[in-house]
């Protein structure tokens, strides 16, 4: 069989190009095994290990055994398998034959335990507020004078919402500029002092979020006097998202490769605009998804808030005005109240909140998404600190 | 056209060389100074937390002298105020949720680093960060309803067959009673432990996976091109590879358990007292004392809890700086760019 046309000529001229011709008689090609795919005996012999399993659960769970309900037949369905593989490993080799596939279902068996959580979680925040999140009412109205156990079709989280966002923006106010400039500073600027400032700023990471609450409601609301609002909260967020921003932004900008900067520097760029054309351009995407992040943080946290805030029950929108809520602190005061149509709409609130992070963080992945070969953001944020450039 | 350099008559160069200077000029020397100056005001603000949280706890110090870390009780209508019983109780939490949460963050990760299907890999990478991203009341009204009548019975189940070990007793409950008493395992801090681990999980995952996935894939060719299993591999190269990761990771995740308030404040019933009994009702942490305390407090009392918040956040700065230490030093996320 050949695949050339047959007028293959002994001294082939250059330039001629031959092209292949089908050959009736060749036989059909055959399809590559691959080489990493399991066997069919291996996954039936997976499958057949649960199925097995779920035998063995059923029999020691319902006639051997009193261990009723469903969370004991899931444990007993997991020992089971473990069992089941265990044996299974042994028919085919050794003892390290069987602690391979042990190992492999305790691991498997771990992130489905994990992914389960996850699941449950969101399913059950779902679950119990759903009922409130059908009327629309709950997303347009507040709670002035509405009691906790009115039915759901008066009062809502409007007042909440509000809250969330006017404290966020406020935080975001502050820790923007300040974040993102004292990451410039520490790695463009350098030097002694931007040694400090780091050391610093990683160190107060670690500041628990209450405590960040406790400081301003002490100094802010006690010392100075000043009533507890929107602006006491939204200064406790900045407070608690400052260090966190910096920090997550200062990785960001470590990464961005010093041969972009040499290069504007050489082309007679001023250290200025080498940062603002080319570094902080480069950076972008990294930036945008380190402040959502921070601002997903800030928006689920419950203590500074509780600490500053006050609760009001009616649209508050201007900041200094007093009191004002917002969605965390309303789930906390619904769940204490104890009642029934309370918790179910502090699970709708759990539920508008959880959305809202969800947005966020959506938005953070498209941002950070890699574009044209560049490596994603996770890649550039836990890559390995290259060496410090200093100008 | 070229410019030849300029002679004068006895042939020197007529001009002087420039002067060489590496400090700033015009737009930069703006640029450079106001960066300073947004460093400086961070480093104001965010240092005079620490330094404030210090200078207003020192008059309880000084005033309780050692007795604020050994007391139990916080009582400050009676003058006994100390820290002794929301520490036992801040670790105890932190230590069941450790417990729960170190095995479950490093199945994960081994699992997303070697074991899952490669299509499904970068979507399990969201799913972690989806987790540390959600709120962390939501997890504490998780924990609170749906899983604390879970937990209440395993807590039973846990003293009646384990209940030799001290730490599992729970006083005052007959756990093979015909109608047990369930109140008495309700909101311990065994519960509010499980909702913390899942707040903490994620955070140790994306630690440890990332080390995971830096570990040198030549290595773990090698070690399967000589007949190693799997899981032969993962012991042999992945995890001694990863094992600063691991260790920084947990102690990462540690430092957020011990600060976390809220599911805390929600689940705990407040108890002053050292206990060592986690499946046993009642417990507090620095945090959840805050929490619940500082609405009613007079100016010295506000004192105390600064100074127990500073004493918190002492031990999570010493936590966190640990872990980095560990991370940076260990070989994981070194030298990997073969």
């Amino acid at each position: 069989m050949t695949l050339f046309q047959d007028e293959v000529e002994a001294t082939p001229t250059r330039g001629t190009t031959y092209l292949p011709v089908l050959d009736d008689d060749a036989p059909p090609a055959q399809p590559r095994t691959s080489l990493g795919r399991p066997s069919p005996e291996e996954s039936i012999l997976a499958w057949g290990t649960w199925a097995a399993a779920l035998g063995l659960a059923w029999l020691v769970t319902q006639r051997l055994l009193p261990l009723a309900g469903v969370p004991w037949f899931v444990v007993v369905f997991f020992v089971c398998g473990l069992l089941m593989s265990a044996v299974t490993g042994a028919m085919h080799g050794g003892l390290i034959e069987v602690r391979d596939r042990v190992a492999g279902s305790m691991v498997t068996g771990g992130a489905v335990l994990v992914g389960a959580a996850l699941v449950s979680t969101i399913g059950y925040i779902f679950y119990r507020g759903w009922e409130p999140l059908l009327h629309a009412n709950f997303f347009l109205e507040d709670m002035s004078g509405v009691g906790p156990s009115d039915p759901f079709t008066e009062g809502g989280v409007l007042h909440a919402i509000v809250g969330t966002i006017v404290q966020l923006s406020i935080a975001v106010a502050i820790t923007l500029p300040l974040g993102i400039g004292t990451a410039v500073f520490m790695t463009e600027v350098g030097g002694k002092f931007a040694k400090v400032v780091r050391t610093v700023v990683e160190a107060m990471t670690a500041l628990p979020s209450i405590v960040a609450g406790l400081f301003i409601y002490s100094v802010f609301i006690v010392a100075l006097g000043y009533p507890r609002s929107g602006l006491a909260a939204g200064l406790a967020l900045g407070v608690m998202m400052l260090p966190i921003i910096a920090r997550a932004s200062d990785v960001v900008l470590r990464v961005v490769p010093g041969g972009l900067r040499e290069a504007s520097l050489a082309l007679g760029a001023s250290r200025w605009k080498t940062v603002w054309h080319v570094v902080l351009p480069t950076a972008r995407p990294g930036l945008a998804t380190a402040l959502i992040l921070g601002i997903a943080r800030g928006a689920g946290e419950t203590s500074p808030v509780l600490l500053t805030s006050g609760a009001a029950a009616f649209v508050v929108a201007n900041p200094t005005d007093g009191v004002m809520n917002s969605l965390p602190l309303f789930i906390y005061t619904n769940v204490r109240s104890g009642q029934g149509t309370a918790e179910d709409r502090a699970f709708a609130a759990a539920a508008v909140l959880l959305i809202l992070v969800l947005a966020l963080f959506v938005v953070a992945r498209l941002l950070a998404r890699p574009r044209g070969g560049k490596p994603s953001l996770r890649a550039r944020l836990f890559a390995r600190r290259p060496p410090e450039v200093r100008s | 056209m070229t410019t030849l350099p300029v002679h004068d008559d006895r042939g020197n160069l007529a001009v002087t060389p420039r002067k060489i200077s590496r400090k700033a000029t015009g737009a930069d020397a703006v640029f450079e100074w106001s960066s300073r100056a947004i460093g400086a005001s961070v480093l104001v603000i965010t240092g005079g937390v620490g330094l404030f949280l210090g200078w207003q706890g020192y008059p309880t110090i000084k005033r309780y002298g050692f007795s604020f870390f050994t007391e139990e009780q916080w009582l400050p209508d009676e003058d006994r105020i100390g820290i002794a019983g929301v520490l036992a109780g801040t670790f105890s939490v932190a230590f069941v949720a450790m417990v729960i949460a170190f095995p479950l963050a490093l199945l994960t990760a081994l699992y997303i680093s070697e074991y899952a299907p490669a299509g499904a890999k970068s979507f399990l990478v969201s799913m972690v960060d989806l987790m540390a991203a959600v709120p962390s009341i939501v997890y504490g009204i998780w924990g609170y309803f749906l899983i604390m009548p879970y937990a209440a019975e395993l807590a039973r189940w846990l003293e009646s067959n384990a209940g030799w070990l001290p730490f599992l007793q729970v006083r005052g409950a007959d756990p093979d009673a015909a109608y047990w008493d369930a109140s008495r395992y309700y909101s311990s801090a065994f519960c509010a432990g499980i909702a913390v681990s899942m707040m903490v999980m994620p955070m140790a995952c994306a630690v440890m996976r990332q080390v995971f996935s830096q570990t040198p894939p030549g290595e773990k060719e090698a070690a399967l091109a000589l007949g190693a299993t799997r899981w032969g591999m993962i012991r042999s190269v992945v995890l001694p590879f990863g094992r600063g990761g691991i260790i920084g990771g947990t102690m990462l995740a540690l430092g957020r358990a011990l600060g976390e308030t809220i599911a805390v404040a929600l689940i705990l019933s407040v108890a002053f007292e050292v206990k060592w009994n986690l499946l046993e009702t009642g417990s507090s942490t620095i945090s959840s004392l805050i929490a619940n305390r500082f609405g009613e407090a007079s100016a010295s009392q506000l004192s105390a809890l600064l100074a127990a918040g500073f004493v918190l956040f002492l031990i999570t700065l010493l936590v966190n700086t640990a872990a980095a230490v560990i991370v940076n030093r260990s070989r994981s996320g070194a030298g990997t760019d073969a």
